[in-house]
């Protein structure tokens, strides 16, 4: 029964019907979209979400070398190299505005005092109105080894407002300006000048002291004003602190803001004190806030940080790029021409290779620095060892592809050399050298980092800087200021950490036969 | 026979190198603008009749055969910029205990630990335990050395206390006082030692734990911790084990950046002070320590190589 009906010898011919007989059958184009290469890895490295957010990260921090120099105030930048009284704002702790008064990131740090100094700094709310003690944590009482017995204050300070009080000598056309600029203004820069001898040294005890710098206080419990009330100061400007006897009528006994020094026909100069928050304000038109804080000369370090690492970029791309070009030629020649040639110019690539990396900069920095310049030496040391590596990974490619058969066809076509190596096998190789290159760079800032560290090279001045430097020079200061060499030390380290994953993801996504050998 | 003939090549190729590039370097360093001004207090005439004697007037290539034959006598003349008068070679022989100690205390501390947190990870292969490893690992490799030296140095010195500021050589290089002294460079040293074999190893170890000889262990019987020790274990050594090798004969190197910061006085520190001596770099100095570091390079290279061939008999080492 079942052999009847599956007779397939004898169908009969009505049984069969045309599929598609109202339509004509062509090619179909192909509905998917080719995936090319390129566009295969990316789809891979998109997956990887680490590298993924490695590469914003490196986007974010190139953005911040890029903007980040032109985030200061220019006219502070430009006074780095001329104005002397930078140094008086150094060490400044970070400061964001809005989160003034919170205890973090606000420019306040904590400190510890004796009763002297704490008097100063209530003597300086006093007389400038500026909050300098925000909050005082702890007082300890401690005795000495004479049975003495004194107040230590912890309290968090506001570093902004804690400057010292400076003194400032002014020719007369600048002290006059500065009057001027006070009228317009409003705002108290000049402060009178304080009786007796202890002004050129404690120019922040402008209060009646004892013998022992110990504050007399008056009935209230008020500091008692102790300036001078004789001698000429030429003073015109409106602006005078409000218990200045001047005010009640009294021009004669009046507080005295300068000391008149020189003669009439040379021109006076003016020996003024100084509020130097205000003084910040008068020089630099803006109100001191500084986003990472300053380092240890008074310079801003966001945006010397920012321009640092604009150097190191700028420098680790042209390594990168210098190194691709060279690698690739000398690769390709390389693995291409194979034999006599390959080993000779594989021996020539020994011997650079063999030469460490400290000799070479050394000794380029002697024979170069004084006709290209730092950078430039540091450019070529990069460069005469860097592409190394690049180059023996094209001539691995070059090796595994030369002797295909698409190769094989392509010579018998009469392909010239210069095609074969650059048409048809450097494509391949493409991969491993994007990830080469990518790479580098954080090698190339890294080594840049540890020379200038050590002071091997030395890239920073007034106006330029570089991280290593930076660095240096915060460890100085690391028991007082930690915040000067925090950011940098940040700044680099996310930077290395973000190029690693995005160099290792770039890498995978290139490579997918890799398999438990990365990370 | 062949690996001997082997090893003796590679030897003379490693001389050569060594040789050539000490010849670039000392023909670079001559090349260099003399810096003989008139200083105060200081004799012209003595200066160059000096200067003669020690045959800087002869023609380049008499010096650098000179230089090459007092090197041998291991002379490599005195100190002119930096410490100054004293003997160069006597100077860094002084030097390189510190460093020995130092990176040997380090390698023997850090190598067990890197292996031992690379081959846990690979056991745990994507479990909690091996992203910790993992990532710790790469932040720590990623980050420059000086950076997590930093934190050490604030921490255990500034914050605790508990570190001394100064190395103590006042025993001398092998002795407790000064290991003591300065464990804070060991530890700084160690993160990135640990670091790196951890990384190794695990990438190894996972790879040789997914081949085909691991799968035919345990269907033979083994247990899994069998099988990892007795096959996995051995084969994912065969490239770590010149690495050690590698670690070991580089001991002598030194990490400069770690001497300069925790201010230990090994060779590293010795170079730093020759390149930044004023006026000018020390050369005598700086051409010593060039043929140290080089040939040190290159002997890492070499002991790498020819260790492959004896820990692995797949590996033939010259062999066509």
């Amino acid at each position: 029964m079942m052999k009847k009906e599956l007779d397939y010898m004898n169908i009969p011919e009505e049984k069969f019907r045309l599929a598609n007989a109202d339509e004509h059958i062509h090619d179909k184009k192909l509905d998917t979209k080719p995936i090319g290469y390129l566009h295969d890895a990316f789809n891979r490295f998109s997956k990887n979400k680490a590298s993924v957010a490695a590469g914003i990260i490196i986007g974010i921090l190139v953005l911040y070398a890029i903007v980040g120099p032109f985030m200061v105030n220019q006219r502070y930048v430009d006074a780095y190299e001329t104005d002397t009284s930078i140094i008086n704002y150094k060490e400044l702790r970070p400061k964001l505005a809005f989160l003034e008064g919170t205890g973090f990131w606000d420019g306040s740090k904590i400190v510890e005092v004796s009763e002297t100094t704490y008097n100063m700094y209530l003597a300086k709310e006093q007389e400038s109105g500026h909050n300098v003690v925000e909050e005082v944590l702890d007082t300890i009482t401690i005795k000495d080894d004479f049975g003495r017995q004194s107040t230590v204050y912890r309290l968090r300070i506001d570093t902004y407002y804690g400057i010292k009080t400076m003194m400032q000598t002014l020719t007369t056309a600048q002290y006059k300006e500065l009057q001027d600029w006070q009228d317009e203004h409003g705002i108290q820069v000049i402060l009178p000048q304080v009786a007796g001898d202890v002004v050129t040294s404690l120019p922040d005890v402008w209060y009646e002291s004892d013998a022992k710098g110990k504050p007399i206080f008056d009935a209230d419990g008020a500091f008692q004003y102790n300036y001078l009330t004789s001698g000429s100061d030429d003073y015109y400007s409106v602006m005078r602190l409000e218990a200045d006897p001047y005010n009640q009528g009294d021009e004669a006994g009046c507080w005295r803001y300068a000391k008149r020094t020189g003669k009439a026909d040379t021109g006076y100069n003016y020996v003024v004190r100084v509020d130097p928050y205000n003084y910040f304000i008068y020089r630099h038109g803006f109100e001191p806030c500084f986003t990472f804080g300053t380092d240890s000369r008074g310079f801003d370090i966001f945006s010397r940080l920012a321009s640092g690492a604009r150097l190191s970029f700028l420098l680790a791309i042209f390594v990168s790029a210098i190194n691709l070009t060279i690698g690739a030629f000398y690769g390709a020649i390389e693995g291409y021409y194979g034999g006599a040639v390959d080993m000779v110019m594989e021996r020539i690539s020994d011997i650079l290779s063999g030469v460490p990396f400290m000799v070479v900069t050394v000794l380029f920095k002697l024979h170069l620095a004084s006709k290209v310049g730092m950078m430039g030496s540091l450019l070529f040391a990069f460069v005469l060892t860097g592409w190394i590596g690049m180059a023996s990974s094209v001539r691995m490619q070059f090796y595994r592809f030369k002797n295909q058969e698409y190769v094989l066809s392509a010579r018998t076509l009469g392909a010239r050399d210069f095609r074969i190596m650059f048409k048809h096998i450097f494509p391949n190789s493409l991969g491993t050298l994007i990830t080469g290159c990518v790479l580098v760079i954080p090698g190339v800032i890294f080594s840049e980092t540890s020379l200038s560290y050590l002071g091997i090279i030395n890239l920073s001045s007034r106006t330029t800087s570089s991280i290593g430097s930076m660095l240096a020079q915060g460890q100085a200061v690391m028991t007082t200021s930690p915040h000067v060499v925090l950011f940098p030390a940040i700044f680099i380290g996310l930077l290395e950490i973000s190029f690693n994953l995005f160099g290792n993801g770039l890498r995978d996504a290139f490579n997918p036969s890799l398999r438990g050998s990365e990370d | 026979m062949y690996l001997f003939k082997y090893v003796l090549k590679r030897i003379g190729l490693m001389l050569m190198t060594l040789f050539i590039i000490v010849g670039m370097c000392f023909f670079l360093v001559k090349l260099l603008p003399s810096t003989d001004l008139p200083q105060h207090g200081q004799d012209m005439e003595i200066v160059l009749r000096r200067r003669e004697l020690l045959g800087y007037n002869k023609p380049i290539l008499e010096q650098f055969y000179r230089f090459l034959k007092y090197a041998f006598q291991g002379n490599f003349g005195v100190g002119e910029t930096y410490k100054m008068g004293t003997e160069v070679w006597t100077v860094f022989t002084n030097r390189l205990p510190y460093t020995i100690t130092l990176n040997l205390i380090t390698i023997i501390f850090s190598i067990p630990v890197g292996l031992l947190l690379g081959i846990y990870a690979a056991l745990k292969k994507n479990k909690w335990q091996d992203h910790l490893i993992s990532t710790s690992v790469m932040v720590v490799v990623s980050v420059p050395s000086f950076i997590y030296a930093f934190l050490i140095q604030y921490l255990l010195y500034f914050k605790l206390g508990i570190a001394s500021a100064v190395a103590d050589t006042s025993q001398g290089a092998f002795s407790w006082t000064f290991i003591k002294s300065v464990y804070p460079a060991i530890l700084a040293m160690s993160f990135g030692t640990i670091a790196g074999f951890a990384r190794y190893t695990r990438a190894e170890l996972t790879e040789v734990l997914t081949s085909e000889f691991m799968l035919l262990a345990r269907t033979k019987g083994l247990t899994r911790a069998q099988a990892t020790v007795r096959h996995a274990l051995r084969n994912s050594m065969v490239p770590i084990f010149p690495m050690i090798l590698g670690e070991f004969v580089s001991i002598m190197s030194g990490s400069l950046i770690i001497e300069q910061l925790f201010t230990i006085p090994g060779v590293g520190q010795l170079y730093i002070g020759a390149i930044n001596a004023q006026p000018t770099p020390d050369y005598n100095y700086f051409m010593l320590l060039t043929v140290f570091y080089t040939f040190i390079g290159l002997a890492a290279g070499i002991v790498i190589d020819i260790s492959y061939g004896f820990i692995d008999p797949r590996i033939r080492m010259g062999a066509r």
